[in-house]
């Protein structure tokens, strides 16, 4: 089972028009490599403008004037500092993991230890819908319906924390319905299904003996949960998250509807923001020259920080899954 | 003498049974707590998703019509009443376009690493990195298109725009493929092959049919993801108000109308965009729920 088909073709002849059939198939498993490297070559060589005139400064400004008032030719000329988009994307990633996480781990705990079995399918069902609805339509509901009505809340929750410092800086005064918050909170929706299958799939995978024991010495179903099930699943877990920090970092649609488009570093999640993928769906179609080239360097950002994220994650949850196989 | 022995005995026991039914009692109460944690989170999930449904039906059923499917959209933003037609035709031939291209590609692809690469070093660093490419956002498909195709040629085209789709695509039918043929019995191919068959015979006509159901249901679920993708067509298609059925030219899509009209301060914009919103989720969904039931039907259940 485990060697497949694999095994099958060094018995007997090879014969030839199965040596075709075999570099048909190798070329078309090998596109997704050669996608992957035309992608990272195309975009860094039309990117190159941006990173020669910018150097450090890419990432390292948050002076953000693709158009100079005085003109390509003024004294300051147009300056591409891309600091205040890599803030906008950490930020509203880190409050969808903050919201989603506790939110994901419980569904999945709920589908594997709690549901009966008859019916997981359909509380799985539930959460495959929150993962099919398209991202466009996120965020036509997170600008039409989300935002308007969202600011009270907005203003209670600044309201009731104005005296605690700290909280009054990063939840403060005055938030707008398209902000880093609303950004964060239509991510936390869109990344759930997938922290929530992953950790799924994980802890499914801890020993029903393991589980059957603790049970056995009289442990509770929370004790169970607790010290069979997490310690076991948690390296797989922390895969999951990051593969949703990977998925909230580059969801661009959802983001460039509700997060404001205002190139700005602040602390305070109610105001309004911009992120990478979302200056780039914003910004590309009137752009031309270097801020194109700009904005292509901002993808290209976005893609080596995916790409990290992605492959740590992918190893991460790899290597746990073969630890639990091993272990059961 | 062992008289006053007894109820000492029995005053012990029934301390340490409070003692004991007190522990369980709390116990109790925090497994309690932590179970209805977890159904909690569940409803925390459902409240967005019915919220998000609830809305798109009741502000997308009155706009949809059959001229609404069909009318051409119109020029202006806050012109009112109907006209996706342009948007309906557009969704349709870039999707069918980019799946042409993708599900075959993905199901060769797939074959080569479950049925010559195996546990190969190649075989695993593909697997790697199609999961990798799944995570690629889909924005950056859009620009990648737009680098190597849409500067190349100077023209925005329904065709790059499913290329990109396609790109998307690719390593999701990759994966979900490679998982259904791993499950296909290894002696079933065996069998296959001892009676003579070639290779290419084994998998053309045991292996894929065996493997078929739970196939089809993962290309699915990849044409439901590339129909409501709107990041990989923003710069790739252009747009056209006229409906356009051909790959030649330019187009434009559901999900690249919704994004459109959005942001618009005007009713007329704003209704299309829930009526294109309401087009867009139940032809998404009809895909999931048909690629669910195929693969709760008839799939190869894991051993």
């Amino acid at each position: 089972m485990a060697m497949s088909g694999a095994g099958l073709q060094k018995e007997g002849r090879t014969l030839e028009s199965d040596m075709v059939f075999k570099a048909i198939a190798l070329a078309a498993a090998a596109l997704v490599l050669a996608i992957l490297g035309l992608i990272a070559l195309s975009m860094v060589s039309q990117a190159w403008p941006a990173f020669k005139d910018g150097g450090f400064d890419f990432i390292t400004s948050k002076r953000w004037v693709p158009n100079d008032p005085d003109g390509p030719d003024g004294p300051l000329g147009p300056q591409f500092g891309g600091l205040a988009f890599l803030y906008g994307t950490v930020v509203t990633s880190l409050i969808a993991l903050v919201l989603a996480v506790p939110v994901s781990l419980g569904i999945a705990l709920f589908t594997t230890e709690v549901v009966r079995p008859r019916l997981r399918s359909a509380v799985v069902t539930v959460i495959d819908l929150l993962a099919a609805i398209p991202s466009v339509v996120y965020g036509l509901w997170g600008i039409a319906v989300l935002a308007p009505n969202i600011v009270t809340v907005y203003d209670s929750v600044a309201d009731a924390v104005a005296s605690v410092p700290g909280l009054s800086t990063v939840f403060g005064q005055g938030g707008t319905g398209r902000s880093f918050m609303t950004a964060g909170v239509i991510l936390a929706i869109m990344i759930t299904p997938i922290i929530t299958s992953v950790a799924r799939e994980v802890i499914s995978t801890v020993p029903d003996g393991e589980k059957a024991a603790a049970l056995a010495l009289g442990a509770t179903r929370w004790e169970m949960v607790r010290g069979a099930v997490l310690p076991h699943s948690f390296g797989g877990i922390v895969g999951a998250v990051m593969l949703g920090l990977g998925r909230a970092m580059g969801e661009t649609i959802a983001v460039a509807l509700v997060i404001g488009s205002s190139t700005q570093i602040v602390g305070n999640l109610f105001k309004s923001g911009n992120a990478i993928p979302a200056v780039i769906a914003n910004s590309f179609g009137e752009s031309s020259g270097t801020y194109r080239a700009a904005l292509i360097g901002l993808g290209v950002i976005l893609f080596a920080m995916t790409i990290v994220v992605n492959v740590s994650a992918r190893i991460v949850v790899r290597r746990a899954e073969l630890r639990l196989r091993g272990a059961a | 003498m062992t008289a006053p022995a007894a109820p000492l005995a029995a005053r012990k026991a029934t301390t340490s049974a409070e003692l004991s039914a007190r522990v369980r009692g709390r116990r109790r109460v925090v497994d309690a707590a932590a179970t209805l944690g977890f159904g909690l989170a569940f409803l925390v999930a459902v409240v967005p998703l019915a919220f998000v449904i609830w809305y798109v039906v009741s502000k997308g059923i009155g706009v949809i019509s059959a001229d609404f499917l069909t009318a051409d959209i119109p020029r202006q933003y806050r012109a009112q009443g109907p006209g996706m037609g342009a948007a309906v035709a557009g969704t349709i031939v870039i999707t069918l376009a980019a799946s042409a291209m993708a599900i075959p590609l993905g199901i060769l692809g797939a074959i080569y690493l479950n049925e010559f690469g195996g546990q190969g070093l190649l075989a695993r660093v593909i697997r790697l990195m199609s999961d990798v490419m799944t995570g690629v956002p889909s924005i950056i498909m859009g620009l990648f298109i737009y680098t190597v195709w849409v500067r190349q040629f100077g023209e925005q085209t329904g065709f790059a725009g499913a290329l990109a789709l396609a790109c998307l695509m690719l390593p999701i039918v990759i994966r979900t493929t490679d998982e259904m043929l791993k499950l296909v019995p290894d002696e079933l191919r065996q069998g296959s092959v001892a009676l003579g068959a070639k290779q290419l015979k084994t998998t053309v006509s045991v292996v894929l049919p065996t493997a078929l159901p739970g196939i089809v249901s993962g290309a699915m679920l990849a044409v439901a993801r590339a129909a409501g993708e709107t990041a990989p067509v923003l710069f790739t298609i252009g747009l056209v108000y006229k409906a356009n059925w051909s790959l030649g030219g330019a187009n434009t899509t559901l999900a690249a109308q919704i994004f459109r009209n959005a942001s618009q301060p005007f009713e007329g914009a704003i209704d299309r965009a829930w009526g294109a919103a309401l087009t867009l989720v139940v032809l998404v969904f009809v895909l999931t729920f048909i690629a669910r039931f195929v693969a709760g039907r008839f799939t190869l259940k894991q051993q």
